[in-house]
């Protein structure tokens, strides 16, 4: 096959693996058509299994014959490979440079990759719009899903089954979507069920500098608020910026135009500077320097922590305009596939409590990220060791990772899942077998037939025996809304991703499993007491008819 | 009870800092040791704050709002009180009494004399022998082959702020420990901190040697070289000065300063860069501007952080610790540590050290020995740094604080080998401030005589007693005795540092996580105990039964 020419030495024995924070390992380094492997031949130590697409970038150098590459992975991670031979050296940095960076999706390792499992609840079919509009019609009858999208055709970016409000007929909506940033006209996002008021997303409207307006648009947003009862918009960008995406054919809404709404304009970065945050933090973090001063100066300046503050805070206002104002709220910045869906899914997390179990969680990345069209492709090509210049690369869902991290360190209890979960979906993001995050909308999975050809993600993760690993074992369901601080002294800087390789986690893994310990020691022992009074309520019935001596 | 002018004030408002929600109203009430607000809440509950007048650090009136006089009181404890008083009087009167309560004079008027935790006098005297500094010197193995528990400071008179028995090398004589006292600053001679049985080296501790630009002293050199022999691993001793270069060589001026390496044979000398009490306030002082910042960007706060310097100080106490118990524990090199006067840097480093290097020190208990041994024992001077009494500000500093902080440090990094948790550590520091018992009184140059030392166990109680009967409140759950016996190696890396938020802004309980897991746990461990003592019972409840019905069946036979 096409890999083979890619690939000039298949096999270099008397590598060396350097990694931080473990052994070093010799063994021999064999490339395949996807990964990078290198076994010992020992059975003691562990093999490095190195997927081609987590590999950001190499760097090569030679001492004498000796050569050394450093792998820089998208998880973050930094390994380094000592290759005897200059030329075999060469060859293998070049086939790693090929092979990572493939451009067609079609070869990608998920078409290749056969489970090693039995499938036994296909991803594929666990989350699909008609469930989500099941539940929803449960509780409101205002609403319908409509088939206007079939085919893509009126929304590239949206899935072709829509909820919209139930007296808005497709028409309007096509109409209204013609008003709208990428034909994305506003839909529901979460229905609060406490009070019945509604989140809604679009892309920004095309006022431009005329200022444009359109009845269907303004019809089918004022058809969610209550009779006398004002809404929100939510433009997650500054007016400034809002106002100059006005001479570029874009806009927000006018007052006049929408005297039932209240505009908010916070200051979530567009992905482009996301993506040289993410690069300024992770260089920062790889820092050997000891000055504390440096670090410190660097970690503001990456303006990372900044970013994480600014959109949990914009979630909390969008939340707090449903819950507590008991207000409708519509949520968009420019294209409507990148703040706008950190914002609703963070809002959904504080507000709905299913949305903080693992099936919710899945079902919330699916529904707000993958069927909402954010370009994952695109946003996931390259991370933050990329040399190449950026082109649609952003942590847009890593940001909303490490703030559902925030938002689970302050509240340990809170959550079914634990910090592993987020950082296996954050790496599944880069680099996967599965294909789940291929694509950068449902209409490209549709034509890349994802769903017959190769696995999803859920397929595997909500086995029971991979499912253990992501459990939180301070799980207590509740009922409440979470309002996490937003202060900048309760937001860290999220450890398990950016230090992951720059620290041994020896002494956090063994509390972590000590917690764990005490938690599975005390359910066992009352379950012992239980079942002892239990026998001894037994013993004593059987004995009752017996008169003590 | 003379300085309260007004005892009661109603309609006061406390207003919330963080988060910014409705400021609640409530009554002032003043009484001799303590400030007291009673919030009203509509559904008739109460709920109090009590502030230690000894736990205020400051008082201040701010100008007149429209909504009234404001007040503000920012405490040593790092809470941070803005009262608004309807009438202007009140205001006044409450500053004035306050501005007098939370600075007493004399040191009867310290809350320790006045308090009495229902213990009777046999309770009040054993709790002052609890903790022995002896016990753990012969813990260290004290006395053996090279080193000696020496009673030549039984009277205080060799050095007046050090304890009466000083660990010292068994082959230095008195005229050489006499004379060595004599060419340190304030007596305070070169003795044992720590002795490290495995590798047979010692940690050391003193004051700067008075070698001005060119005095030496033969039995001060003839003391290291009897430290440095009593280790036969190795021939050679570190001589560790904490302070940064410029601050020791100006001491030189003054006819201090610090050791000439051609003077003392096999020495190595090195500066380590802690910098002085001054600096060190004035960087806490920039610290909780930055707390107390009214809702501050990220940028704001991460700025601010920088530039208060603080975790850049405890970073450069925390790399001198980790040298010291990396000599002792790696290289087997014994080590000889001082700063100026040897009861701040050197308190701090040497505490440090012990931590890293002994596992005993992260327990409950033996913290309290730690704190008993290397900062009361050896005289840090708690009354100044803390400002018990109302005496020079200058001498006020967070050295203890900055102690505390590292060990917090230390257990982000390494969860399961401390034996209590971050409570304990904060209501350490909360008690030395508050003066409640007597252990942290008067620890000043000239008063550490045994005549004062007598009053106070007389006339005060030790907190330690009452620190190990809460002691449930302050376990670590995760703590690990199988680990117990590891020398702990921290990361320094600055990324590796934290701001203690549990700490500066304790008081603003919206910035902290809404769940605890370590409440969580403490509450399973609790209800483990129980669990297991309803198994002991039910199985000997289940086991008579059962004979019972044995019996019973044999006799229907």
């Amino acid at each position: 096959m096409e890999f083979a020419e890619l690939i000039k030495t298949p096999r270099v024995d008397g590598v060396v693996l350097h990694r931080p924070f473990m052994p070093t390992v010799e063994g021999t380094l064999c490339l395949t058509g996807h990964h990078l492997i290198l076994s010992s031949r020992q059975d003691n130590t562990e093999e490095l299994w190195l997927l081609h697409a987590n590999i950001d970038s190499i760097e090569k150098r030679f001492v004498g014959s000796l050569g050394t590459i450093i792998v820089k992975c998208k998880d973050l991670r930094v390994i380094q490979l000592d290759i005897p031979g200059m030329e075999e050296c060469l060859n293998i940095a070049s086939s790693i440079e090929a092979l990572s960076t493939l451009d067609s999706v079609s070869l990608m390792y998920p078409f290749f990759y056969r489970p090693l499992f039995e499938v036994i609840e296909d991803g594929w079919q666990l989350f699909v719009p008609e469930e989500a509009f099941k539940d929803l019609e449960s509780m409101t009858d205002e609403w319908r899903l409509s088939e206007v999208n079939k085919d893509f055709s009126v929304c590239p970016s949206y899935p072709s089954l829509l909820t919209v409000p139930k007296d808005i007929d497709d028409e309007s909506l096509c109409k209204a979507a013609s008003f709208r940033h990428g034909g994305r006209f506003p839909v529901l996002s979460y229905y609060h069920k406490k009070n019945g008021m509604v989140m809604m997303r679009a892309a920004q409207p095309l006022t431009g500098t005329n200022g444009r307006r359109c009845k269907e648009d303004e019809k089918l947003i004022n058809a969610t608020l209550c009779a006398g009862k004002r809404g929100y918009i939510i433009d997650t960008r500054t007016i400034a910026v809002a106002q100059q995406a006005k001479a570029r054919g874009g806009g927000f809404e006018q007052e006049a135009n929408y005297p039932q709404w209240r505009r908010i304009h916070k200051a979530i970065e567009r992905s482009n500077v996301l993506q040289e945050s993410l690069i300024k933090l992770v260089e920062s973090c790889n820092d050997q320097s000891h000055s504390m001063d440096r670090w410190l100066s660097k970690l503001e300046a990456s303006n990372w922590q900044s970013n994480v503050k600014e959109i949990l805070t914009t979630a909390c206002l969008a939340a707090q305009c449903i819950d507590r104002e008991g207000a409708s709220v519509l949520v968009h910045g420019t294209e409507g596939t990148d703040s706008t869906l950190q914002v609703t899914s963070l809002a959904q997390i504080i507000l709905d409590p299913s949305c903080r179990t693992i099936r919710g969680f899945e079902a919330l990345i699916e529904r707000e990220w993958l069927q909402a069209g954010h370009p994952f492709q695109q946003r996931c090509a390259q991370s933050a060791y990329s040399n190449g210049k950026p082109r649609s690369e952003a942590p847009v869902f890593l940001l909303f990772l490490d703030c559902v991290w925030q938002i689970l360190r302050q509240f340990p209890c809170s959550f079914q899942f634990n910090e592993n979960f987020l950082i296996m979906l954050f790496e599944h993001t880069y680099a996967s077998q599965f294909s789940t995050f291929l694509g950068n909308s449902v209409a490209e999975r549709v034509k890349l037939l994802l769903s017959q050809k190769t696995v999803s993600l859920w397929s595997w993760v909500n086995r029971p025996q991979e499912l253990e690993r992501f459990l939180n074992p301070l799980y207590e369901p509740n009922n409440l809304v979470i309002w996490p601080s937003v202060a900048p002294q309760s937001l860290q800087l999220w450890e398990g991703v950016f230090l992951r390789w720059n620290r041994s986690t020896k002494c956090l893994d063994e509390a972590y499993q000590e917690m764990v310990h005490i938690i599975e020691y005390n359910k066992e022992l009352q379950n012992k007491v239980n079942s002892l009074r239990r026998q001894l309520a037994q013993l004593e019935t059987e004995d009752s008819p017996l008169q003590t001596p | 009870m003379e300085h309260i002018i007004t005892p009661k004030v109603e309609y006061v408002k406390l207003l919330n800092t963080y988060p910014e929600k409705k400021s609640a109203l409530g009554t002032l009430y003043l009484t001799a040791t303590h400030l007291i607000y009673v919030e009203q809440t509509n559904n008739n509950a109460r709920t109090e704050t009590w502030v230690l007048h000894h736990h205020i650090l400051s008082v201040e009136k701010l100008p007149l709002t429209a909504s009234g006089c404001p007040l503000l009181i920012r405490c040593k404890t790092f809470q941070l009180l803005h009262l608004l008083f309807q009438r202007e009087r009140d205001c006044q009167d409450v500053f004035q009494s306050l501005l007098r309560l939370s600075q007493p004079v004399k040191e009867e008027e310290l809350y320790a004399f006045l308090y009495n935790p229902h213990q009777n006098e046999e309770d009040r005297r054993q709790g002052w022998e609890f903790i022995s500094v002896a016990n753990d010197f012969s813990r260290m193995g004290l006395s053996n082959e090279y080193w000696e528990i020496s009673h030549l400071n039984k009277n205080y008179e060799i050095c007046s702020t050090y304890p009466s028995i000083l660990g010292l090398p068994k082959n230095a004589s008195v005229a050489v420990v006499t004379g060595s006292a004599k060419f340190r600053s304030r007596g305070r001679l070169p003795v044992l901190s720590y002795y490290h049985k495995d590798t047979k080296a010692a940690l050391c501790r003193c004051s700067q040697p008075l070698s001005g630009l060119t005095s030496r002293c033969v039995e001060d050199e003839q003391m290291l070289q009897a430290i440095s022999q009593a280790n036969s691993n190795c021939p050679f001793i570190y001589v560790v000065d904490t302070r940064p270069k410029l601050n020791a060589m100006a001491n030189r001026a003054a006819g201090k300063g610090y050791e000439n390496e051609d003077n003392y044979s096999n020495i190595r000398f090195q500066f380590q860069g802690i910098e002085n009490i001054h600096i060190m306030r004035n960087s806490l002082q920039k610290l909780l501007e930055v707390c107390s910042m009214k809702s501050p960007s990220m940028s704001d706060y991460l700025t601010g952080l920088e530039n208060s310097g603080w975790l850049r100080h405890i970073k450069s106490v925390m790399d001198a610790g980790v040298f010291l118990a990396k000599a002792v524990c790696d290289e087997r090199v014994s080590v000889l540590v001082h700063c100026s006067d040897g009861w701040d840097r050197t308190a701090q480093v040497c505490s440090l050290a012990c931590i890293l290097l002994d596992p005993y020190y992260r327990t409950i208990k033996g913290l309290m020995v730690l704190i008993e041994k290397e900062w009361i024992s050896f005289g840090h001077k708690f009354s100044h740094r803390c400002g018990h009494l109302d005496t020079d500000p200058k001498e006020v500093s967070p050295v203890f604080t900055q102690f505390l902080e590292c060990v917090w440090q230390l257990s982000e990094q390494f969860p399961c080998v401390f034996e209590f948790n971050e409570r304990y550590l904060i209501e350490i520091h909360n008690q030395v401030y508050a003066c409640q018992y007597g252990n942290f009184i008067g620890k000043t140059a000239r008063t550490h005589t045994h005549k004062h030392t007598c009053m106070l166990h007389e006339k005060t109680f030790s907190l330690w007693p009452y620190l190990l009967k809460n002691q449930h409140l302050y376990r670590n759950p995760l703590y690990r005795r199988s680990l117990e016996s590891t020398v702990l190696r921290p990361s320094t890396l600055p990324l590796h540092f934290k701001f203690w938020c549990g700490m500066y802004n304790h008081y603003d309980r919206g910035m902290h996580p809404k769940q605890s897991v370590l409440d969580q746990l403490l509450s399973l461990t609790q209800k483990q105990v129980e669990g297991e003592r309803t198994m002991t019972e039910l199985q000997r409840v289940s086991g008579f039964v059962e004979v019972l019905s044995v019996w019973r069946g044999i006799r229907l036979i």
